[in-house]
Order: C-alpha cells, then structure tokens, then sequence
C-alpha cells in the first residue's frame, strides 16, 4: 500500500567525497577557471539563460561539486558573449567546448 | 627643556608616535604594560600583501627610539585632567605632567572558545590565526598534523555577529585567511584548502591580486556559506558544516585542521583608561574620535590623542600612517599659543 510518503534523497553534498576529475582536467585546460568568482555577468548577459536555465557560473560550481551538467550544456549556442563579459578574463566559451568534448 | 609626551602602549602604532614625535623635538615617554615592544605586530610571522617579515617591521620601529624612555612591564594607576594638561600616574610609581597624551593601546582578539560550536578548546584539531601565526614563526604546536589532508579556514569568526557582540567588521582577517591558506598550500602541497566566507573583503592595493593569485597559483576554494558547526568524527578529524550558499545546497567536509579567524575588538583596558579623563568607547565598542572622517586621531578632550588600532580594526600600513598623523597633530597642538 502506497501511503504517499517517501525517503527524500538528501540535497547535501559530502565535499571531500565529491569526484573532481572533470574539473581536474578543465582546470588543467582552463586554469583560469579557477578565479571565477560567481559574479553572475555570464548568465547574465546569455540569450539562452531565460529559456533554458544556462548558466556558466553555475556550470562551473555544478563542475566543481561533482554534480551532472550534460543538459545544460546542450542549450548554449557557442555565441561568445558570456566571454566578452567576464571579469576575469575567463575564456568561457572555450571551457564551454572543452566540457562538449570531455562529454562526447 | 623639551616637552614630554606620553603615549600609552608599546605596539607599532605606540612606537610609530614615539618615534615621530622625536623627530618632531620632543620627549616621548612610552608605556608598555608587557615586556616587549611591537603589540600584536611581535607576533605575527609574515605580512600581507607582500609577505613581509613582521620582525623587520617591529625592528625600524624599534631602531627609529633611540632617545624615548620607555617604561616595559608598566601600566597605568590612573589619569587626572588638570587645567592644561593630564596627571599619569604610572603602576611603577612614576608621576608624569604631561600636556598631551597619545592612547595607543590597540585591540584584543576576540576569544574564539566563546563560538562553541566552532569547539576551539574543545577539539583538537581547531586553532586560531594567532596559533598559527605563532607555528609559523616556529613554536611546535601539537593541533597541527604533519600531513592534512583538508585544511578549513572559518572567516568573521566573532565579528560580524551580532550574538557575539560585535557587529563590525575586523577588516583584515580576509586578507590574513588568504595568506595563511597561501602559506599553509606552500607547506603543504598535497593538501585541499577551503575558505568559508561570508563576503571576501580585499580593499586594499594589491589584495585583489593576491586573492587571484590564492585561486590560480594555490587552488584554494573559496565557498561562500558560513560554517554552522563542527563536531569530531570518530576517527578525530573533525566534520564541519556549511551551506554551499552559491548552489543553494549544504555541504559536509571532513577536515585535519581548522583555522579559526578571530575578530579584532577594543582592549578593554582602553576605554577605563580613557573614561578616566572623560573619553571614552563608542558603539563600536573601540574608542570614539572626535570625528570619524575628519578626526579619527583626536579625542573629544583637549591634548588627547589616538593612534592605531584602538579607534578600530587596521592594518599595519593603516596604523604607521595614523600614528605619524596622531604625533603631526599633537605637534600642532602644543605649537598653538596659549
Ligand atoms: C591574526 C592577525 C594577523 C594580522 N596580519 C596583518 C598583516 O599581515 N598585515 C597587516 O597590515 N596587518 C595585519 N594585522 C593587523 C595588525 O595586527 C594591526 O594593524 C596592529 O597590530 C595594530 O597595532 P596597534 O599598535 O594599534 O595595536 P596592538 O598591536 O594591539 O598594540 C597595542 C599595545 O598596547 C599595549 N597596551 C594595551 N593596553 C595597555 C595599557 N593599559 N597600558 C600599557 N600598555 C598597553 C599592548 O600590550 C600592546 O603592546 C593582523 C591582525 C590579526 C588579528
Ligand atoms: S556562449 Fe553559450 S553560455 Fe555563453 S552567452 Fe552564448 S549561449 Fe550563453
Ligand atoms: S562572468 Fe566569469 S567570473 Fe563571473 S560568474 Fe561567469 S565565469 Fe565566473
Ligand atoms: S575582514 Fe573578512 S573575515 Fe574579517 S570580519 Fe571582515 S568579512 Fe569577516
């Protein structure tokens, strides 16, 4: 009988047990990625962003937790302008194509 | 005979007064209630931003005294106003008239053990700023292990918090996160180190820079979320708590040591001695100048003077440029006919 409760799987990210060997090999390929500081001005400024959720701090973050982002990276156009804003100098539509490689 | 200053407390900012007022053609007397010059400064091992041996710092100053008396291991009786001038009794029973005085008597750091939940004193793997500072500069220290793993530096800790009663912020416990993380990667390696931040406050020329460098050279993560608690793990390390606030989702990490950053507030000493004469501490809880934009070095009464860390956190740089503004203006002051 199904009495409609359920175990909800946790949200908690164990930090040390996370796997990082994506973000090892962008990290290698991109050392910058490394000073992203979260500012938001790549989603910001992404025509893809309001549709489909895009967003290149959050790949990056999403990356770096160890956490699935395939989807998200099938709604970026490769337009470029996430890289013009950047305040970090970070090559963002670059790290964009090394993650569809890494992934194919 | 030349006019006697005194100036009450021995760290750089002390020294800094004492030494400018030297210069200027004055008689600097020095209180210092421990038995060594420099303050806090004295035991620091590296500065930011350009990690510069504290030593060196606290020797110039100490070179730049010849001429001061300067009394160690003294403290202060009590002070009286007189018409012109203040009365300072000191606890060697010396007696001092003096037209101005200079309170350079600095901050005292927050107790970090008052944060249980953070278990400093309670577990062994959590130190503060000060203890590491203290490794740095050589003393053993048995908290620390000869391999970490993960190393956790917890920022604001007694600042910015209002349960803790001081809601200001200490200014330079982000940048001294960032060096210690930068020295410990650089002592070890092998090591993962993580910074929890509430916001990273690098104001000051190249602290941005430095930060950078922290992220690209030294792979330290910053994670935004405030450490909630930390228990000990069965295994004695120790499990710390925060919300990956950026992602929205809390996160567990298991860490070999944990670097508190204890918080700068007023030496309570500082504002008795200073209500003695009818000054005294603002809301802040650090000393009130006469005005905070255009007369931090100034009290509220006449001949008395501030320097440094007392009025609110610092920096070294900050506090040299005060201290030489606080001696130009008692200077001014005893030039002013009467
Ligand atoms: C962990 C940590 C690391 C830091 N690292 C850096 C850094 O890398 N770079 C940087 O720019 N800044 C740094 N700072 C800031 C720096 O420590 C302060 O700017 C500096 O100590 C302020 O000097 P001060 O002389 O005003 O106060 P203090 O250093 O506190 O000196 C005050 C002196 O007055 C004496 N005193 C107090 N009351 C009395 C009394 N009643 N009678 C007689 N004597 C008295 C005390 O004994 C002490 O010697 C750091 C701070 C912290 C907490
Ligand atoms: S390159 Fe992709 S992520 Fe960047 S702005 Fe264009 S669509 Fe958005
Ligand atoms: S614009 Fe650059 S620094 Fe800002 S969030 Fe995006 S990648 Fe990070
Ligand atoms: S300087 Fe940074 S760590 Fe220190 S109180 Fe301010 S925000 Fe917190």
């Amino acid at each position: 009988m199904d009495f409609g409760f359920g175990l909800s799987p946790s949200s908690a990210v164990t930090l040390d047990r996370v796997d990082l060997s994506l973000y090892r090999k962008l990290e290698e390929l991109n050392p910058d990625i490394r000073t992203c500081i979260a500012c938001g001005s790549c989603s910001a400024t992404c025509m893809a962003a309001e549709y489909s959720g895009m967003s290149v701090r959050k790949l990056i973050l999403n990356i770096q937790r160890g956490a699935d982002v395939s989807k998200m990276l099938s709604c970026c156009m490769l337009c470029g302008k996430c890289t013009m804003v950047c305040p970090r100098g970070i090559n963002t539509r670059k790290v964009i194509l090394d993650c569809c490689r890494y992934f194919k | 005979m030349k006019e006697s200053v005194v100036i009450i407390g021995g760290g750089i900012a002390g020294m800094e007064t004492a030494a400018s007022l030297l210069e200027l053609g004055y008689s600097p007397i020095l209180v210092e209630q421990s038995d060594h010059l420099g303050g806090h400064v004295a035991s620091w091992y590296r500065l930011f931003p350009d990690m510069t041996p504290a030593s060196e710092v606290v020797a110039s100053l100490k070179s730049r005294l010849d001429g001061v008396t300067v009394f160690l291991e003294t403290g202060i009786q009590f002070i009286n106003r007189l018409r012109d001038g203040y009365n300072v009794m000191l606890s060697n029973g010396v007696s001092i008239v003096a037209k101005a005085v200079v309170m350079a008597t600095g901050f005292k750091l927050f107790e970090a053990a008052k944060k249980e939940e953070y278990g400093y004193g309670i577990y062994d793997r959590v130190i503060t700023n000060r203890d590491l500072e203290k490794w740095f500069s050589g003393i053993p220290d048995e908290r620390i292990p000869s391999a970490p793993w993960n190393i956790g530096f917890v920022h604001c800790v007694g600042s910015r918090d209002v349960k803790a009663g001081n809601t200001q912020c200490s200014k330079v416990c982000c940048m001294t996160a960032i060096k210690q993380a930068i020295e410990m990667k650089e002592k070890f390696p092998d090591a993962e180190v993580y910074c929890f931040y509430m916001d990273l406050r690098l104001f000051g020329k190249k602290y941005e820079d430095f930060y950078i460098s922290a992220q690209k050279d030294y792979g330290i993560h910053f994670l935004r979320g405030r450490v909630s608690e930390v228990s000990e793990t069965i295994d004695g390390r120790l499990l710390v708590k925060a919300e990956d606030t950026l992602s929205g989702r809390p996160v567990k990490i298991n860490m070999d040591l944990l670097v508190l950053m204890s918080g700068m507030l007023c030496n309570p000493a500082a504002a008795s001695i200073a209500s003695m004469v009818k000054a005294g501490a603002d809301d802040s809880g650090f000393l009130r100048s006469r005005d905070n934009v255009t007369g931090v070095v100034e009290s509220e009464r006449k001949g008395l003077f501030f320097a440094g860390a007392c009025t609110g956190a610092k920096t070294v740089p900050e506090t040299i440029a005060e201290a030489r503004s606080a001696a130009l203006s008692v200077h001014n002051y005893l030039r002013r006919p009467r």
